[in-house]
């Protein structure tokens, strides 16, 4: 129907308001980087990640806002991969006291420490370190992204579901997968699960064939086990340990069955029509990163939608606040700790093909939030900064 | 046994492939593409009719002589003879149409296109386009009052009810809800408003003069998360003094006192219950339970559930043909 454009353009006119009485400028922070080299070129990072996501939620928040009166605008600040990101990230504070930032933890740190950001109010989209939840949390960045302990829970919470105790585990040799292998051993623990044996694949130079022949000798010594996990966050060999193992078992982790913030095969609750609005916009699939760039961006739109205000104090107030709920297309409200400032959420738990299930899984209780059964729980954090 | 005597007749006209003349209620199903007929006398399926892609809303023109369909993936509304089944023709409706609702006029059809943020308003008589009214994002339920003066979408994304001016085609108010709007619908005359917020678990009421909340009714059911309990569609006795609501996946239907809007009571029913219709006499509710793929028949007086009836793959809507 491309009459619709039409009519559209038409009553887009009777439904505006005349004057934006209630207007928020946000910045996209991005610390560019180069992706280091996989063995496979199948998923090459898209290079409008978390821009995309956070786009889309801009769309998101200005039809709203203009049956409101509120306006939104959106500037992005894209930092070199050898740039200076603390340049950018005064650029980026002079420009607005809302900061959605893609880039490294320590980055993120410096961000956040700057004189520029007290009294800012900032979203860290994408970096899932535990630090940043944990000790070094800091009062002005939330955190949309989920940390490594929210998505290794989940996995965990799917073992002992499907009662695959006896694991093993195999990690690459980059900082993320050291993380996140260490999220999964410490999450295992968390549930119950005594964590198996550890291989470190570090298969450089000295690999004489190609991984797919290398893998069944590499699982061999393993003995038995119900599953294999992976900690390969950048998804170099991962995808060449499934079906490859040398007792028949499943992958799950960085490859094969993923417990992610979202995932192409998420359906349900809405989500199909999340996904069609991003894919229609950008042509290709909506990733994690995109997810917490959306997530940030909606945030900031609700709280102003609710709050009618747009200074950094009324939306921190009342995103921190129980009364602060984000419909995300995970099947229930979304909101944020308010002892680390990290978003509460379901994670969806899926392989290449479907959705297999969505934590937190049937039975995992918890005394306030079964969504605080993934993660860092408040007795657990060390963050004091929120309180103080 | 009238109802005995029912299920004979029934039975000889299934047989005899009569036209049947049972009363009936229509449900989609969306995974299926079909529409499962379940007879209200026998509470059995007795035909299951193809459809379009993707079948959601449904609604039968006020003679039922024609029965719409939602059919969202076909990106269209088909129009079926309810006799034969058969497709008489598709009306244009804008992308993935989703809900809707025929006016009193028995003439226009006001369609929620989820996909693309718009209102469009079909002439059922010449299958023409009237008006595409801009609303906010995934639009999705959609009511119009008695007097057919204005016409409500509400927006999931957007979490507002729009009140659109059916004469003008434009938006004169919108108001905000509780997240995830999910349907909406004229009561008491025409004086009040009530929208259900799935995510937001809540359902308000508004006054139709002026657009004021009157009301946010809220849920607990022991031993469901508050998270869990999320209504979508909804029903009200011919009295209006009793509403009843489906709560997704809290797989409960919650009575709601209609003049204190206070809950009275849940009723325990299949899991993801979207919609709901009535029989005739309103003795009877039918409610389409997404994930276990049935209906439950709840005994309206009494408030129990009487019996299950499976049917397609994600019952979604519901009619009734009496």
């Amino acid at each position: 129907m491309r009459l619709d454009h039409l009519f559209a353009g038409l009553c887009w006119l009777c439904a505006a308001p005349a004057l934006a009485d209630v207007s928020l400028h946000a910045v996209y922070l991005r610390q560019e980087t180069v992706p280091p080299p996989t063995l496979s070129n199948l998923d090459p990072v898209p290079e409008d990640l978390g821009v995309a996501g956070v786009e889309l939620g801009l769309a998101d928040n200005q039809t709203t806002g203009r049956f409101l009166g509120h306006d939104y605008t959106l500037e992005i600040v894209s930092v070199a991969p050898e740039g200076d990101f603390l340049a950018g990230a005064r650029e980026a504070l002079g420009k607005s006291d809302f900061v959605i930032a893609d880039a490294p933890a320590n980055a993120l740190l410096a961000l956040a420490d700057l004189p520029e950001a007290e009294g800012a109010l900032l979203f860290n989209a994408t970096a899932e370190d535990m630090a940043l939840r944990d000790s070094d949390c800091r009062a002005n960045l939330l955190h949309t992204a989920p940390s490594y302990a929210m998505r290794t829970d989940a996995l965990a919470q799917f073992l002992v579901s499907r009662r695959w105790t006896k694991t093993a585990i195999v990690k690459g040799t980059q900082p993320s997968d050291e993380a996140y292998a260490a999220a999964l051993e410490a999450s295992m623990v968390k549930f119950g699960l005594k964590p198996g044996p550890v291989k470190t694949w570090a298969f450089d130079a000295d690999m004489r064939r190609n991984a797919s022949q290398e893998v069944p000798l590499f699982t061999q010594d393993f003995g038995d086990y119900d599953v294999l996990l992976v900690a390969d966050e950048i998804g170099d060999f991962g995808r060449y340990i499934l079906y490859n193992t040398w007792e028949p078992r499943p992958v799950a982790g960085s490859a094969g069955l993923r417990a992610e913030t979202w995932a192409p095969v998420v359906e349900a609750w809405g989500a199909a029509q999340l996904q069609s609005r991003f894919t229609a916009a950008t042509g290709r699939a909506m990733k994690p990163a995109d997810y917490g760039a959306w997530a940030a961006m909606r945030s900031l739109g609700e709280a102003v939608t609710r709050t009618g205000a747009s200074d950094v104090a009324t939306l921190r107030d009342f995103i921190l606040s129980d009364e602060f709920e984000l419909a995300g297309f995970k099947g229930r409200p979304l909101s944020f700790r308010p002892w680390n400032g990290q978003l509460r959420q379901p994670m969806p738990i899926v392989h290449a093909e479907a959705l297999v299930d969505q934590a937190p899984l049937e039975g995992f209780l918890h005394q306030t939030n079964e969504l605080d059964s993934l993660g860092l729980d408040r007795p657990e954090s060390a963050c004091r900064a929120f309180t103080e | 046994m009238p109802r005995l005597i029912r299920t004979a007749l029934a039975a000889t006209a299934l047989l005899s492939s009569a036209p049947a003349w049972a009363e009936e209620i229509w449900v989609t199903n969306e995974k299926d593409n079909t529409i499962s007929v379940i007879d209200t006398a026998t509470l059995e399926v007795t035909r299951t009719i193809p459809t379009g892609e993707r079948p959601r809303g449904i609604t039968f023109s006020k003679d039922y002589s024609k029965v719409y369909i939602c059919a969202s993936d076909s990106d269209t509304v088909q129009v079926m003879d309810p006799e034969s089944g058969e497709i008489l023709h598709n009306l244009p409706s804008g992308e993935d149409p989703e809900q809707f609702v025929l006016a009193p006029d028995d003439r226009h059809l006001y369609i929620a296109n989820e996909n693309d943020a718009v209102t469009t308003v079909v002439d059922t008589e010449t299958r023409t386009v009237v008006a595409q009214i801009d609303v906010g994002i995934e639009p999705e339920g959609m009511a119009i009052s008695p007097d057919g003066k204005v016409a409500i979408t509400t927006s999931e994304t957007t979490n507002m009810a729009h009140w659109i001016d059916t004469a003008t085609h434009e938006l004169f108010a919108n108001t905000l809800v509780d997240s995830r709007p999910r349907h909406a619908e004229f009561a008491k005359d025409g004086t009040e408003l009530w929208v259900s917020a799935e995510i937001g678990g809540t359902v308000t009421v508004f006054s139709a003069a002026d657009q004021t909340e009157l009301a946010k009714i809220h849920f607990e059911i022991k031993g469901v998360h508050p998270d869990r309990i999320q209504p979508v569609g909804f029903e009200f006795t011919d009295d209006e003094k009793t509403a009843f609501v489906a709560l997704g996946p809290a797989n409960h239907v919650a009575v709601i006192n209609a003049e204190t809007y206070e809950v009275e009571d849940y009723i325990l029913v299949g899991r993801r219950v979207w919609h709901m219709a009535f029989n005739a006499d309103k003795s009877l509710l039918f409610t389409t339970n997404g994930v276990s793929g049935d209906v439950t028949v709840i005994d309206v007086k009494s408030r129990e559930p009487i019996k299950t009836i499976k049917v397609g793959r994600f019952p979604w809507g519901a009619a009734l043909r009496p």
